[in-house]
């Protein structure tokens, strides 16, 4: 399995600020290493972030997201103490998936 | 389907196979997880890619936070891109950059009791418009931010 | 007579435009690096480095948790701030990284050459002890640098850290301080240190190691000086060895009394 994420889930303001940092490569394809051979693509292409079994997040990325990607964003009708996982999955079908308790 | 659209289709279907024969896109990214937008991500402009995400059309706006997004990003592999749609109903925020191979780097749906508000960070290739591409109440809009790109020298 | 003074008036004009450009700019490229300091990919190795530490590996199949990094064994907190020291199990001045290639010797029984390869890491290879040195210097942040020079061989590897700095040589006869020794100075975009001088010699050494987003890696204090001796065109730098440990000794001890703010995020 790949390497985890840092994920953090924090009450603010009443609502769950959600910050996450992945451990991927994103390789876009276009690279050559220094044999003049091209890297082949190798990123995340779905991210997912649900809570209490409802998605809170969906979304799609393309080689551009950068390395080690990071992302934000924030949802309602969480509270201290329950949990949000995040899970990607990647174009060579390698997935991930992360749990944060609100704090 | 009109001829409009045929046409329009075709003309996506050809840049796609002109790109991956041009090495822009890498044969690799055509081993796409079901369910991934391929074509969106092949569109080499906001045009195209819009057109796959479902846009044929969109209104500018200026109703879009660009936050914490620099003006000026000191190293285009990592550019921090923070969008909040102040659009009501928000269900849909795309990143796309202009001047990238491929323009489209992200497409979020933001379900009810998700604030539509994202942060990511993409890479830039060089000095771009960066695009916000909102999806409301079955509606699209766009609107436009440039980020500055340098290079750093060596040391640090 | 009239058009030259119109002509000096415009130049003087032009001059303060680009000059304002230029500290707008500065300010700018803060607020960049101000937007990437929450989520500091750095702390992806902090996690990797965190969890080696615990791992037992090696013949020995042992953990790193009762390394000696100067405060005792398995003392993690404020070790950092107080290295380069003596070891007197070693009889030799260590920095972070040659301590860490001695505890996975003697501790976890790694052979030297297993210890010190992959000291930085390369996209999917990679390297445990950057995940280390990660680990180690977050326990240190906030911790006021503090290097010691009372032992006879501190001060002696000081003094030759310094010798180094001023030393002229390879092609180019480059010395540390021929781009490092006077103010406002930038190779393109990139703007010098003055390591001569206290504030920027405290800023300079405890922003590293850090995420450096140009290579998606995070890189060490090690990985910096082989980089600079690199672009010296100066022969390699031996990770660990006795001449890059003299080098951070010196500039460590010209950072003491700045709070330690590793692992940062640069270009």
């Amino acid at each position: 399995m790949a390497d985890p994420m840092r994920v953090r889930a924090n009450m603010q303001d009443g609502k769950v600020l959600v910050r996450v940092l992945m451990n991927h490569e994103m390789e876009t394809g276009q690279r050559k290493d220094s044999t003049g051979k091209t890297i082949p693509a190798h990123f995340i292409q779905s991210v997912s972030a649900t809570h209490n079994g409802k998605t809170v997040l969906s979304a799609q990325w393309g080689p551009a997201i950068s390395k080690n990607p990071f992302l934000q964003f924030t949802f309602s009708g969480g509270k201290a103490g329950e949990k949000v996982a995040i899970s990607w999955v990647d174009n060579k079908g390698d997935k991930r998936t992360d749990e944060a308790t609100i704090s | 389907m009109n001829r409009r659209n045929f046409v329009k289709n075709s003309s996506l279907a050809t840049a796609y196979t002109l790109a991956v024969a041009a090495g822009l896109i890498a044969p690799g990214t055509v081993l796409a997880q079901a369910g991934w937008n391929e074509k969106a991500f092949a569109g080499k402009n906001l045009k195209e890619a819009a057109a796959s995400l479902g846009a044929a059309n969109f209104a500018e706006t200026k109703d879009v936070n660009w936050g914490s997004t620099p003006e000026i990003a000191e190293n285009g592999a990592v550019v921090p891109i923070s969008v909040t749609s102040n659009i009501a109903k928000t269900e849909q925020i795309a990143i796309l950059v202009e001047k990238n191979p491929s323009a489209l780097s992200a497409a979020f749906d933001i379900p009810a009791g998700t604030d539509p508000s994202v942060t990511t960070r993409v890479k830039m290739g060089q000095t771009s418009n960066i695009f916000a591409l909102v999806k409301a109440d079955g509606k699209y809009y766009v609107a436009t931010k440039e980020v500055k790109v340098t290079l750093g020298g060596c040391g640090g | 007579m009239k058009s030259l003074l119109c002509a000096v008036g415009f130049g003087l004009v032009l001059n303060t435009a680009f000059a304002q450009q230029g500290a707008d700019t500065v300010k700018k490229i803060e607020e960049y690096r101000a937007a990437l300091a929450d989520g500091n990919p750095a702390e992806l190795w902090e996690a990797r480095g965190e969890d080696l530490w615990k791992k037992r590996a090696g013949p020995k199949n042992a953990s790193l948790e009762q390394c000696d990094l100067g405060k005792g064994p398995g003392r993690v907190k404020g070790a950092y701030a107080e290295l380069p020291r003596y070891f007197a199990d070693a009889d030799r001045v260590m920095d972070l990284e040659a301590r860490l290639v001695h505890c996975r010797m003697t501790l976890q029984g790694l052979t030297k050459a297993e210890a010190v390869k992959q000291p930085f890491g390369n996209g999917p290879v990679k390297s445990d002890n950057e995940a280390l040195v990660a680990f180690v210097t977050a326990e240190s942040k906030g911790v006021k640098m503090n290097v010691s020079l009372d032992h006879p061989k501190e001060a002696a590897s000081f003094k030759q850290g310094e010798k180094i700095f001023y030393f002229r040589g390879g092609p180019h006869d480059f010395s540390c301080a021929t781009c490092h020794s006077e103010d406002g100075k930038r190779i393109r975009l990139q703007d010098l240190p003055n390591l001569t001088k206290t504030k920027d010699a405290q800023r300079a050494y405890t922003t590293w190691p850090a995420y450096r987003v140009s290579q998606g890696e995070l890189r060490t204090f090690q990985w910096r000086l082989f980089d600079c001796f690199r672009q010296q065109r100066f022969p390699a730098l031996e990770f660990t060895s006795d001449a890059s440990i003299a080098l951070t000794t010196f500039l460590a001890r010209n950072a003491n009394g700045a709070e330690f703010a590793a692992p940062a995020i640069k270009r």
